[in-house]
């Protein structure tokens, strides 16, 4: 069957309302994944470790990947999502191949990373993850494509179909989209918990049988090199930070994530009356990005994160999650940057893995000043009322009940030029 | 060349290096004058183009004919790994006095061995500041080389890009163009030199300047389409936009054009889409009374420009029992009450049958006002719409947070979805619980209206089934 060409006016509607349609996903990252290169092949593409903004949106986020909707036809009916089946949003659809064809005129022209590819469930789950995964199918297996492709899975679809899209994608995910069981009856309805954390959990068997096999066999098949991670959205519910906190680490934990993203829920046309409508701040948002950092990197557990928060269970906006932390645990503090082992520096606000991965290196040569403290660090201002070197020691200031007050930095939000 | 035997006491040297990012001719010389012994002030290290300083004035020859040979017996230069993968991403930077920097650690080095672990060192420091603005510097030219296709004469596309990178980093970073780009015909072209890959070999060309690149591709219009679509308006951050994407390259990306009406248009799109929401955020009614006000008031769906009053639920303010029902009817809307109609009193008729005390019910629509259609003189009754549905709900809800009942019987699908939000079949979800969120159960049944529009045996078929979902009801209001 020869296929009418389509009209450039015709693709480029369909991909405003795709594109349109996607952008509230936070998901974009395309780091992690497996070395690959096009020298040796036919085609185009190269993924080395860490993923490349390729743009930055005025919303601040990078754009590295085509981050588009394959149809945002759906049957299903969230309230939170401008594609439920009783919104008015304009629809429109694509076919695999257009969607092949446009990820690679944009990656030859080196304006992405590659494709994160989801969609609205047409006809039914399994329909649709079969839709998605000959999109991954064609670039792989008919043009040699060796950039970066993340599938969005659908945990209703029959597992056979989501173990074929691991196979080509490099990641792969699946949404749990409310932090509480609440939530999400009440705001996707059709969606259920347990059926989304059973997906979660074969991904994760699937993951972890794929990387043993290919300890033993070279040539065994890759599955999902770049892991599986999720979204919630933050703010449609009233789930406090300290549960989402709690949910964010227990899905670590479980599923092995490679990330969570958190998604401010920001108002949507033809929004549900169910939904509140005003925004949360994104500043939540950015919160409960540095509380999964401190997770992650800093060896805070979940409930010293947690701890951090107010009584409301929700962390304050106004400082960092660390800062709150240091704050409340004054007992803990000053350290001294030339005696204390690396876990204690890295509770120290102000002082990131690197700088203490430098003060670690320099004190085998020097006890370190305050001066020299500086020199390792992006502004001693913020680290010198929590430390204490061969020349200062902070006497009062970790005592004073404004030290709030004093430190605290200026949150703005929204900046126009 | 002719060398001298050993660095004359005092002397001064300068070296001429061939290209800017020569980082081995620099290793090579360095080592030399390091088992010569030469001091660091007593060496300058220029550049092509560039002027030097007060040694250099004697040209190129002649410093080359004065560079000392290192004696027999020198001892090996040694330098940290660390140095060196510091040292060579630090030469390609454009800051003149780099190799006399990288000399100085150099030479420190051979009496500190460790020196590059004292990270607090200035020198040390200074060196990594460098590495890491040409690391970003390259990582920069990753992201925003645009290629631009053209075709050649045999037809084949050719990809040729226009970049203008801060330092010497073009053909340290061609490999990994060559990586990514294996099977394309591609070139960057840019002010320090040129790269061209032809899908086999590489090529190093000589500076070039814009206008030798091609001036735009049709790609670039679908490109923008993306860009302006992808972004969330609701969450404009330009502030973290421009730390990652500085103003300095947006002139050869082709889709920073349109960031300033991006922004300028952003805060008008997210106000209508709250405006395109209907509903302000307000506060939910304390009272039953302050719900039945709110509707009265509502206007928030269009069921409200059929004129209509609102019919407010009624009953005991703490009901075990909340009967939901779909809409007021023409009766129900005449007097202001939910259920007088003619489905009202079959509905009266069947609870009374099934022990259930109609008075003891808090009973209310999903909907609040009637929907319908003229038909010559008639009010003929309207379903409503699912988002008509969704909207009345926040009142719904309201009342269910008030009377906070036990027990939810549900009649018929619309009211199904006023509780849960999606579309219900009645048929597979009637006869069993449903947990609501708050702990309340809620049983799902036909409308009785229903009833009325059935005759003969599949009304009585569905009169029985009726009558046993209401007996059933019974029974779980009578567990306490
Ligand atoms: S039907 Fe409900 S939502 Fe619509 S105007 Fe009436 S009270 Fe408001």
């Amino acid at each position: 069957m020869v296929q009418q060409p389509l009209r450039k006016r015709d693709l480029r509607q369909k991909l405003e309302i795709l594109a349109d349609a996607a952008k509230y996903d936070a998901s974009c990252a395309s780091s992690g994944t497996a070395k690959k290169n096009s020298l040796g092949g036919k085609g185009v593409g190269s993924t080395e470790g860490m993923g490349i903004c390729h743009a930055y949106a005025p919303d601040g986020r990078c754009i590295s990947l085509l981050k588009i909707l394959l149809t945002n036809h759906c049957i299903f009916d969230c309230h939170y999502c401008i594609n439920r089946k009783s919104s008015n949003a304009p629809r429109a659809r694509f076919t695999p191949q257009e969607v092949v064809d446009l990820t690679l005129s944009f990656y030859r022209r080196n304006y992405i990373e590659g494709l994160f590819l989801s969609s609205g469930i047409v006809k039914s789950a399994n329909h649709t993850m079969e839709q998605l995964v000959e999109v991954a199918r064609i670039l792989r297996e008919e043009h040699d494509f060796r950039g970066y492709i993340h599938l969005k899975t659908i945990p209703e679809a029959d597992t056979e179909i989501i173990h074929q899209a691991g196979l080509y994608a490099d990641r792969v995910s699946i949404n749990v989209e409310l932090p509480t069981d609440q939530g999400l009856t009440r705001l996707a309805p059709d969606k259920n918990a347990r059926q989304i954390e059973g997906a979660m959990g074969r991904t994760k068997e699937r993951i972890l049988t794929a990387k043993d096999e290919r300890k033993r066999f070279r040539h065994a098949p890759r599955f999902a090199p770049a892991g599986q991670s999720t979204q919630m959205i933050i703010g449609a519910d009233d789930a406090s930070d300290a549960a989402i906190i709690g949910k964010a680490s227990r899905l670590y934990g479980d599923f092995g994530l490679r990330r969570v993203y958190y998604s401010a829920f920001s108002p949507i046309p033809d929004a549900s009356a169910v939904l509140p409508l005003k925004r949360p701040p994104l500043l939540r948002e950015h919160r409960l990005y540095q509380s999964d950092w401190l997770m992650r990197f800093y060896g805070f557990a979940p409930e010293e994160v947690a701890n951090a928060a107010e009584a409301d269970g929700n962390l304050p906006l106004d400082i960092d999650p660390k800062l709150a932390w240091a704050l409340k645990f004054r007992g803990s503090f000053p350290v001294d940057v030339n005696r204390a082992p690396r876990e204690m520096l890295l509770r120290v606000p102000g002082l990131g893995t690197k700088a203490v991965a430098r003060i670690l290196a320099s004190r085998r040569h020097r006890r370190l000043r305050l001066d020299d403290v500086a020199r390792l660090t992006v502004s001693v201002a913020k680290v010198r009322p929590f430390i204490c070197t061969v020349d200062w020691r902070p006497t009062f200031l970790t005592d004073r009940a404004d030290l709030r007050g004093l430190i605290i930095q200026k949150s703005e939000q929204l900046e126009l030029f | 060349m002719r060398v001298m035997p050993y660095a004359a006491i005092g002397a001064h040297y300068a070296v001429h290096l061939p290209a800017p990012d020569d980082f081995a001719f620099w290793r090579e010389r360095a080592r030399g004058l390091i088992q010569c012994d030469v001091p660091p002030d007593r060496v300058s290290w220029i550049e092509p183009g560039a002027t030097g300083d007060l040694f250099a004035a004697e040209g190129p020859s002649r410093a080359e004919r004065r560079m000392p040979a290192p004696p027999a017996d020198a001892r090996p230069v040694r330098a940290s790994q660390r140095f060196l993968t510091l040292a060579r991403s630090a030469a390609l930077h454009s800051e003149p006095t780099r190799f006399a920097l990288l000399y100085r650690v150099l030479w420190r080095l051979q009496r500190q061995p460790r020196l590059m672990e004292d990270k607090a060192d200035p020198e040390v420091r200074r060196l990594e500041e460098l590495a890491k603005s040409v690391r970003r510097d390259a990582h920069k030219m990753h992201a925003f080389v645009r290629f631009r296709e053209v075709q050649e004469e045999d037809g084949t596309p050719h990809f040729v890009a226009w970049f203008e990178p801060d330092h010497h980093i073009v053909r340290a970073e061609a490999a990994f163009f060559m990586r990514r780009f294996a099977n394309m015909r591609w070139s960057i072209l840019t002010p320090r030199g040129s790269i061209h890959w032809d899908g086999t070999t590489m090529r190093e060309g000589p500076p070039a300047r814009r206008e030798d690149a091609p001036g735009g591709d049709p790609v670039e219009e679908l490109w923008r389409s993306y860009y302006a679509s992808i972004f969330n308006p609701a969450r404009l951050k330009v502030g973290a936009m421009l730390s990652e994407m500085p103003k300095k390259y947006w002139k050869n990306l082709p889709e920073a054009e349109l960031i300033p009406q991006l922004i300028a248009g952003a805060q008008a799109r997210e106000a209508a889409m709250v405006a395109a929401g209907a509903r302000d955020e307000r506060a939910r009614p304390e009272t039953l009374a302050k719900v039945a006000q709110g509707i009265a008031a509502c206007r928030d769906c269009p069921i409200a420009d059929c004129g209509t009053r609102a019919v407010a639920g009624e009953g005991p303010s703490q009901a075990a029992l909340m009967i939901v029902g779909e809409q007021p009817g023409d009766q129900e809307d005449i007097a202001g009450r939910p259920f007088v109609g003619p489905a009202g009193q079959l509905l009266d008729e069947y609870l009374a049958a099934a022990g259930i005390e109609r008075g003891a019910a808090y009973v209310t629509n999903a909907v609040k006002h009637f929907k319908f259609a003229w038909k010559g003189k008639h009010r003929l009754h309207q379903s409503p719409g699912a988002k008509e549905i969704d909207t009345c709900r926040w009142w719904l809800d309201a009342e269910r947070a008030l009377v906070r009942p036990r027990i939810v019987l549900a009649l018929g699908a619309s009211a199904a979805r006023g509780l849960l939000g999606r579309t219900v079949s009645v048929n597979r979800e009637r006869g069993q619980a449903i947990l609501l969120g708050d702990g309340a159960e809620l049983w799902v049944t036909v409308h009785p209206s229903y009833l009325l529009r059935l005759d003969g045996a599949a009304r009585e078929k569905q009169a029985v089934l009726f009558a046993a979902d209401l007996a059933m009801v019974r029974e779980r209001l009578g567990v306490d």
